[in-house]
């Protein structure tokens, strides 16, 4: 599938045969950076519209749901800090996604890599002990990144020396993994101590990655978000991104054009495991101290709705992934509060997703943010 | 126990567990088959599977008829279906992502009606107890075989023939394989794929029905836990034909039953391991089925996911 | 557990229903209102270990002065110590009961660091003297009640192998496991008990094909230790073999197939520990208990329990409510032949050694 990420209407200013003068281009930049930002906020707002509906059906108040959702995710710092936490683990599995989505290829196997990645840490952090956790941490965090690297970059293999089809691939790699991370923390790597909650060995408290300065939100997050900002300049501003977009759009003609769409697929794959498992990585080093089942969260699967939503944009992963923490860390309150069931954030969710993605079809459908309309209209006048 | 019983209960075992637990997988690959045979992909069968679940059982409960039940699943399924398909004909909007949209919106629809109904118990579908002649309870047990089995196995039978030898067949096809073919034949597209993927919901909610009225036979949150998204990743393995769905269906359905039956004859170290038999069985025969210079073939020429 | 069960339990129960009710209900208000906090790791209507929870959480509403907060799915990773803050910082909650095991280290841990003013109690931990004072766990011996099923499943079975299916091998889990071999041995010295491992707490299909490989490989009475034992009860019915229930009363699904179950009885531990709160101390840090406290108890027997069979089940649970009952006692082996308890070793409910069970005794098919 394509990642159709260009704005509609782009290339059309620039191949214009009469330019148009330096201030209509500045006003048609500005149209269509608002008309990104307007179409999803209006798609949010209109999906909270219908999801009310659903609410007044059920006897319940729209207006209290959406202060609680407020509150809940977005209202206070302790709110905006719980949202945050759980963006994080979100950005690096959107990451597992959006990067071999730029070469055309759907990847849905991002939470064997974050489960992998864990375990891989957890058990780098036996033999590093008594090293300074300055060596050892970055040291804990390569051996996750090499797990889940070799494991999403051998789906882009398969797929780009041996034709095997990269979604059921990673799928079944996920599977695959979960199998092994379950058999290694309850066989080799199993902590006799720990009883009831079957654990590696505690990497202890000199490993433990701490909270971001001032924050109650550990870095996860901070890495998160540079994660995605050097995604982002890899796929927009490096020729690497370039061919791999090249390579995306049209396979047959990025080989013609001989590029190494073989050493492209697999870069750009096992980039995406190495940032899935930096989630499993931060999962042991910042919360759990120890790789267990618990790492098996499914947040692999909710970062394919992420990068999804995001179209595959690095940087448009972080509101999206944001928005969807601010709504998942309200749904204790809305249960609390409303005496609503936990399927009720998904349901809100699955609605404003759909009415998001459905959105895209109004792109370019605007006067004031299409600047290839004002150019119809120039002409017309002429 | 001797080995000579173990290997015959294993065999058994993996013989019943396939038709047993292949049927929900058979169900949603024939839909997504179709869907796909049009030109999109419905990823969300998984969240139209967990739906039919619940609708089939919600209403089994409340009317008594399991039948009912199956029905509804199948309506429901086909509204979801229906939504995919009228939503994706607007342009720019990515099927793929509709569908991981849809799942979610499927899955959360169906916990939220379904609290009142993890409770009740339902009356299940009927089975033929095929395995009269034996003595034996393995095999009787192994050889009861579910209506909706012989339904889903006669359907692959059908859609492999349709899709061959009749106009509507012929119609998705050439929809699927070039739009602008078609409409030059004078085919509606959006219509085909519209009613492609909402046939593909219906048998997707069928197959949820399966799932609660007859094996594991209960409703609750964790009842499909991926097989939807699972059979849908099997119609590219098996390469867009009904036969060779019904095919992966079963193989996975006997690899799973592989994991309980060993231990059961006292093979009972690494369980995990012989638990993620149906989804290495199944990698290494994509692998070896693969090779990069027909990668695509029987690929449907429309497809986004190849 | 239904209502009418629970109440029956009430007048059975051990030192923490009593401190309750000696406490008027009237004089609680002084302390003002108690706002606790319930976290599941499932949906709280589970027909098994969430619904066990959340039936004891519905038992405290009734009490004046209490308001019960929950949230079900509640994830075992920071999402939990969030949710765990905002009931805290947000409902006022004082006392909170994350309910699963992965919730104890180390996010109860964290929490109750922060928190030092709140009184976190964890179902299943193991809390001790180096963890926070304002942090605890609390568990009961069902493995009493496992015994007991064993027994009638001995009774009623004619093929003399029985069949377990389990998630994890984990203590409490084992000590099930174990229990229900040696009640049924306790009858006939002759019974196995095949145990089959799914790996996961809740799996549907899984749990399904667990059932019927036990029963194909000629198992006729089958219990289990997953969170939700729905599928698990409803499979074995329908192959025509007995069942044992656990967690709840899940006889309205086997109908006549049912003997008996072990069923949990939270609301006793539960409204111990408001009526500690209410009194303006701190519960207790470390609470375990069995038939005798009121914490466990047994479904209503089936209608093929035979006469004989609920005489010595009966006789048994007599002894049991005297406390002190040893489920492993010398000289036994476990299933690699290894002695774990000398001729004239017991080890009674309450032997910390039981907490840390790492094998499955002589009888039992399967590997710990």
């Amino acid at each position: 599938m394509a990642a159709d990420t260009t704005a509609p209407g782009l290339p059309l200013a620039e191949s214009d045969p009469d330019r148009p003068p330096a201030s209509l281009q500045i006003r048609a930049w500005l149209a269509r950076r608002t008309e990104s930002v307007a179409i999803p906020l209006g798609a949010v707002a209109a999906g909270f519209l219908i999801f009310s509906l659903f609410l007044v059906a059920l006897g319940k108040s729209p207006l209290a749901f959406l202060d609680l959702v407020w509150r809940g995710g977005f209202g206070s710092p302790f709110a905006l800090q719980n949202s945050l936490q759980r963006a994080a683990p979100l950005l690096f599995a959107a990451l597992c996604v959006a990067l071999p989505a730029r070469l055309g290829l759907v990847v849905i196997g991002g939470e064997g890599a974050i489960v992998l990645g864990g375990v891989a840490a957890a058990a780098a952090a036996q033999p590093l002990q008594g090293l300074s956790p300055l060596l050892a941490v970055p040291l804990m965090a390569l051996a996750a990144v090499a797990a889940g690297a070799a494991w999403i970059g051998a789906v882009g293999a398969l797929r780009a020396y041996r034709g095997v089809n990269e979604t059921i691939a990673s799928l079944l790699m996920s599977y695959i993994a979960l199998a092994l991370s379950n058999h290694l923390i309850e066989g080799w790597l199993r902590d006799p101590a720990s009883l009831n909650k079957p654990s590696t060995a505690p990497i202890g408290e000199a490993f433990m990655v701490g909270a971001l300065p001032g924050l109650d939100v550990h870095w996860g997050l901070g890495i998160g978000v540079l994660a995605c900002l050097a995604a982002y300049a890899l796929t927009e501003r490096t020729t690497i991104g370039f061919a791999a977009r090249i390579a995306g759009g049209n396979l047959r003609a990025a080989q013609i054009q001989g590029l190494p769409v073989g050493r492209l697929v697999v870069s750009f794959t096992a980039l995406g495991g190495a940032c899935a498992a930096l989630a499993g990585f931060f999962e042991v080093a910042a919360v759990h101290g120890n790789a267990n089942a618990s790492l098996n969260a499914g947040f692999g699967y909710t970062g394919i709705l992420v990068a999804f939503l995001a179209r595959h944009n690095p940087l448009a992963i972080l509101p999206v992934a944001f928005l969807l923490g601010g709504i998942e860390a309200s749904s204790g309150l809305i249960q609390r509060r409303m005496q609503l069931p936990d399927a009720t954030v998904l349901v809100l969710e699955g609605l404003l997703f759909l009415v998001v993605l459905v959105s895209e079809t109004l792109y370019g459908r605007f006067k004031p943010f299409s600047p290839h309309l004002w150019a119809e209209k120039r002409r017309a006048v002429s | 126990m001797s080995d000579d019983l173990g290997l015959t209960t294993v065999l058994l075992a993996v013989i019943g567990g396939a038709i047993r637990v292949s049927t929900p997988f058979l169900f949603v690959s024939l839909g997504e088959t179709i869907t796909e045979r049009s030109g999109r992909i419905n990823l969300g069968l998984e969240g139209t599977l967990v739906f039919g679940a619940m609708s089939a059982y919600a209403t089994a409960v409340m009317t008594g008829s399991p039948w009912a039940g199956v029905a509804v699943a199948g309506l429901a399924g086909g509204a979801f279906g229906g939504l995919h398909g009228f939503i994706c004909r607007f342009p720019r909007v990515n099927d793929v992502a509709i569908g991981i949209a849809l799942m979610l919106f499927g899955s959360g629809l169906a916990f939220f009606l379904g609290k009142p109904f993890i409770q009740p118990s339902a009356p299940p579908l009927p089975a033929i107890p095929f395995g009269f002649w034996s003595d034996l309870p393995q095999v009787q047990a192994a050889l009861r075989v579910n209506v909706l089995f012989l339904a889903g196995a006669a359907l692959a039978l059908f859609l492999w023939w349709a899709f061959r030898n009749t106009k509507a067949g012929l119609i998705v096809r050439v929809v699927g394989d070039s739009a602008e073919a078609a409409r030059a034949m004078g085919y509606d597209v959006d219509r085909v794929r519209l009613l492609a993927t909402a046939t593909g919901g219906v048998l997707a909610g069928i197959g949820g029905a399966y799932l609660s009225l007859y094996y594991p036979g209960s409703w609750n949150e964790g009842i499909s836990s991926g097989q939807g998204l699972m059979a849908v990743a099997l119609v590219i393995f098996a390469r867009w034909n009904p036969l060779a769905c019904f095919g992966a269906a079963l193989l996975f359905g006997g690899a799973g039953a592989l994991g309980p039956a060993l231990q059961s004859v006292g093979i009972s170290q690494g369980y995990y391991l012989f638990y993620a038999a149906p989804y290495v069985l199944t990698l290494a025969l994509l692998i070896a089925t693969s090779s990069p210079d027909r990668a695509l073939t029987g690929a449907p020429g429309e497809l986004s996911l190849k | 557990m239904s209502d009418h069960s629970f109440s029956r339990r009430h007048l059975l129960g051990g030192a923490a229903a009593l401190s309750l009710g000696a406490l008027p209900f009237g004089r609680a208000r002084a302390a003002g209102p108690l706002t606790v906090g319930f976290i599941y790791v499932g949906p709280k209507d589970d027909y098994g270990y969430n619904q066990a929870h959340a039936q004891g959480a519905a038992a405290l509403k009734a009490i004046p002065g209490v308001q019960v907060v929950e949230e079900e799915n509640v994830r075992e990773t920071t999402d939990v110590q969030k949710t765990m803050e905002s009931m805290i910082n947000l409902d006022g909650a004082t006392l909170v009961f994350p309910t699963s095991f992965g919730y104890f280290d180390p996010h109860v841990l964290i929490e109750a660091k922060k928190n030092p003013k709140v009184q976190f109690r964890h179902c299943g931990g193991l809390w001790t003297e180096a963890n926070p004072k304002n942090a605890g766990s609390y568990f009961g011996y069902i493995a009493q009640g496992q015994y007991l099923n064993g027994i009638v499943a001995a009774h009623a079975s004619k093929a003399k192998r029985l069949g377990f299916v389990a998630a994890k091998p984990i203590p409490q889990v084992l000590n099930n496991i174990n229990g229900f071999l040696l009640g049924a041995r306790s009858v006939d010295p002759s019974i196995t008990v095949q145990v089959i491992f799914t790996g996961e707490w809740s799996l549907a299909v899984k749990e399904a094909e667990a059932t019927n490989a036990l029963i194909n490989g000629g198992a006729d009475v089958i219990t289990c230790h997953v969170d939700s034992p729905k599928v698990v009860v409803e499979t074995a019915a329908r192959r025509g073999a007995f069942v044992c229930g656990y967690h709840a009363d899940q006889s309205a699904l086997a109908k006549d197939q049912y003997l008996t179950g072990a069923e949990w009885n939270w609301a006793s531990i539960y409204k111990g520990f408001v009526a500690d709160m209410q009194a303006g101390k701190a519960p207790p840090n470390f609470l375990r208990g069995g038939l005798p406290d009121g914490f466990v108890k047994m479904s209503p027997y089936g209608p093929a329990v035979s006469e004989e069979a609920r005489r010595q089940a009966d006789a048994v649970k007599a002894e049991m409510m005297k406390g002190g009952f040893a489920i492993i006692k010398g000289p036994l082996k476990d299933n690699k032949g290894n002695v774990i308890a000398g001729a004239g070793t017991a080890l009674a409910e309450n032997a910390s050694e039981l907490e840390k069970t790492n094998y499955l005794v002589e009888g039992v098919k399967g590997s710990a």
